[in-house]
């Protein structure tokens, strides 16, 4: 678990991180020798990307499958219930 | 090592009460009387105990012996009334098994209110003289059992409350100390992850039909988890699906291995971490979990929460800055220091870790400071 620029990053197979404070568009994030800017206002609490994501994708948090995403988000976007859906009802199908 | 007081069953409390147990609703008034007239003894609440039927019967029964039999408590008076459907007998011929001392009072055969208070009193005294020579032993960390609660929850519990508690949890597991998970309905979504995390096949398949039975259950009362969760207030905070909410709520359980899962209320049967069956509800989980055996519970609460529970220190933290604030009083240890990462999580865990230990050596929690007693059983059938 890391903070970096104000959001945290539970696991190192996430590709969001969820913001601690209020992030203003345009807040540089620096990621691992990436640079990427906030793109939109991002409240306390909410996600960004921290990577291109395409339409479809998996979006991951606490290295676990949180949802998939509906369409194509770019690093530093906003993501949430406009491009995130629920995979609800997959879940209690798996027993290993 | 920790401080404990040796019970004749080989459990280990960290309280020392009289617990003074209404087989019935309509016994609970001389039991709170009675408490009130004893130093050292605490009552139930109970407002169940007849009208009840098979499974939600005995599910009752079940958690009333299992709080007599908590190691937190030291001796016991059953009250009843006399014609109750949960027989009072019962209930103090299977607390008494633990052998602790336990006494018995009939509220129709004593007389009516007045004289079951006097009686209950006079018999409540005789069991605090009794355990009052008890004195606490130092016995090994691995004793405690501690119940994981969330309640309140807001995006601090999934950045900070939870994953701290989540580092305690893991280092009390490595000690061989025993932890309890439950709250199932807020596993919904994060079952795929559960499972894996299971002792064997068997231990995943009960883990997975308790969340799915528990699911269809709500679903044939009407209402749909799935389809209602996360809440818009949820959502509004930034929490986007119902697994993202449940994967932040079973990260407070850090990554030990689920040795076992059990009903509501049901004695523990192994070490580690068992998962019990109970709602998401702050207080009739806490109360199965004691019921089940535990003897601390940590909390992790968002906007805040006063609650406690009458046998049992409940630790309270949060990650939420403007609630330690605002609710001082109630809280215990503030972990906000990881939202930002001014700290780090082996640091925050170190301190929850810390608190459980102070607790279990008889350091006062604020619901205890405050009084917090709060008491209600998960009832699964309907009254008639």
């Amino acid at each position: 678990m890391r903070v970096i620029n104000g959001a945290t990053i539970f696991d190192n197979k996430d590709n969001v991180a969820t913001a601690g404070i209020s992030l203003p568009a345009g807040t540089e994030f620096r990621l691992d020798g990436r640079v990427f800017s906030i793109l939109q206002p991002i409240a306390s609490g909410h996600k960004i990307a921290l990577f291109d994501i395409e339409a479809g994708q998996d979006i991951l948090k606490y290295g676990e499958v949180m949802g998939r995403s509906t369409a194509p988000i770019k690093a530093g976007e906003h993501v949430h219930v406009h491009n995130v859906e629920s995979l609800r009802g997959r879940g209690d199908l798996c027993i290993r | 090592m920790i401080k404990g007081y040796m019970r004749p069953d080989g459990q280990v409390g960290i309280r020392n009460y009289v617990l003074i147990i209404p087989s019935v609703v309509c016994a609970t008034h001389v039991c709170e009387r009675i408490s009130s007239n004893v130093q050292g003894s605490t009552y139930l609440q109970n407002q169940y105990g007849c009208g009840q039927l098979g499974e939600d019967l005995e599910q009752t029964t079940r958690t009333l012996i299992g709080l007599g039999k908590n190691p937190n408590v030291g001796g016991v008076l059953v009250v009843g009334l006399g014609c109750e459907l949960i027989r009072p007998e019962k209930l103090a011929k299977e607390i008494a098994l633990s052998g602790k001392p336990v006494e018995m009072l009939i509220i129709q055969g004593a007389g009516g209110t007045s004289a079951s208070i006097e009686q209950g009193t006079a018999l409540a005294r005789l069991l605090q003289e009794k355990i009052s020579n008890i004195k606490p032993q130092p016995v090994p960390v691995s004793q405690l059992v501690l119940g994981l609660e969330c309640g309140g929850s807001d995006t601090t519990s999934g950045q900070a409350s939870n994953p701290a508690l989540g580092k305690a949890a893991d280092m009390l597991l490595s000690t061989g100390g025993s932890v309890i998970l439950t709250e199932v309905p807020e596993m919904i979504g994060a079952e795929q992850v559960l499972v894996r995390r299971t002792a064997n096949t068997e231990i995943a398949q009960k883990l997975m039909e308790t969340i799915v039975d528990y699911e269809k259950k709500a679903l044939a009362e009407g209402c749909d988890f799935r389809g209602t969760q996360p809440t818009p207030g949820n959502i509004e905070g930034g929490l986007t699906t119902i697994e993202e909410k449940s994967l932040g709520c079973v990260y407070k359980a850090g990554t030990g291995i689920i040795e076992d899962v059990i009903k509501y209320g049901e004695p523990l049967r192994v070490r580690g971490l068992t998962v019990m069956n109970a709602p998401g509800h702050d207080v009739q989980s806490m109360i199965g979990m004691l019921a089940s055996g535990a003897q601390v519970i940590v909390f992790t609460t968002g906007r805040g929460s006063p609650t406690g529970v009458p046998i049992a220190p409940v630790i309270k933290i949060t990650g939420n800055r403007e609630t330690y604030s605002k609710m001082k009083e109630n809280i215990d240890v503030f972990v906000g220091g990881l939202v930002l990462g001014e700290t780090t999580l082996e640091e925050e865990g170190q301190k929850v870790y810390q608190s459980i230990v102070a607790a279990a050596n008889g350091d006062l929690t604020s619901s205890e400071r405050l009084g917090h007693r709060e008491f209600g059983i998960w009832r699964i059938a309907t009254t008639i």
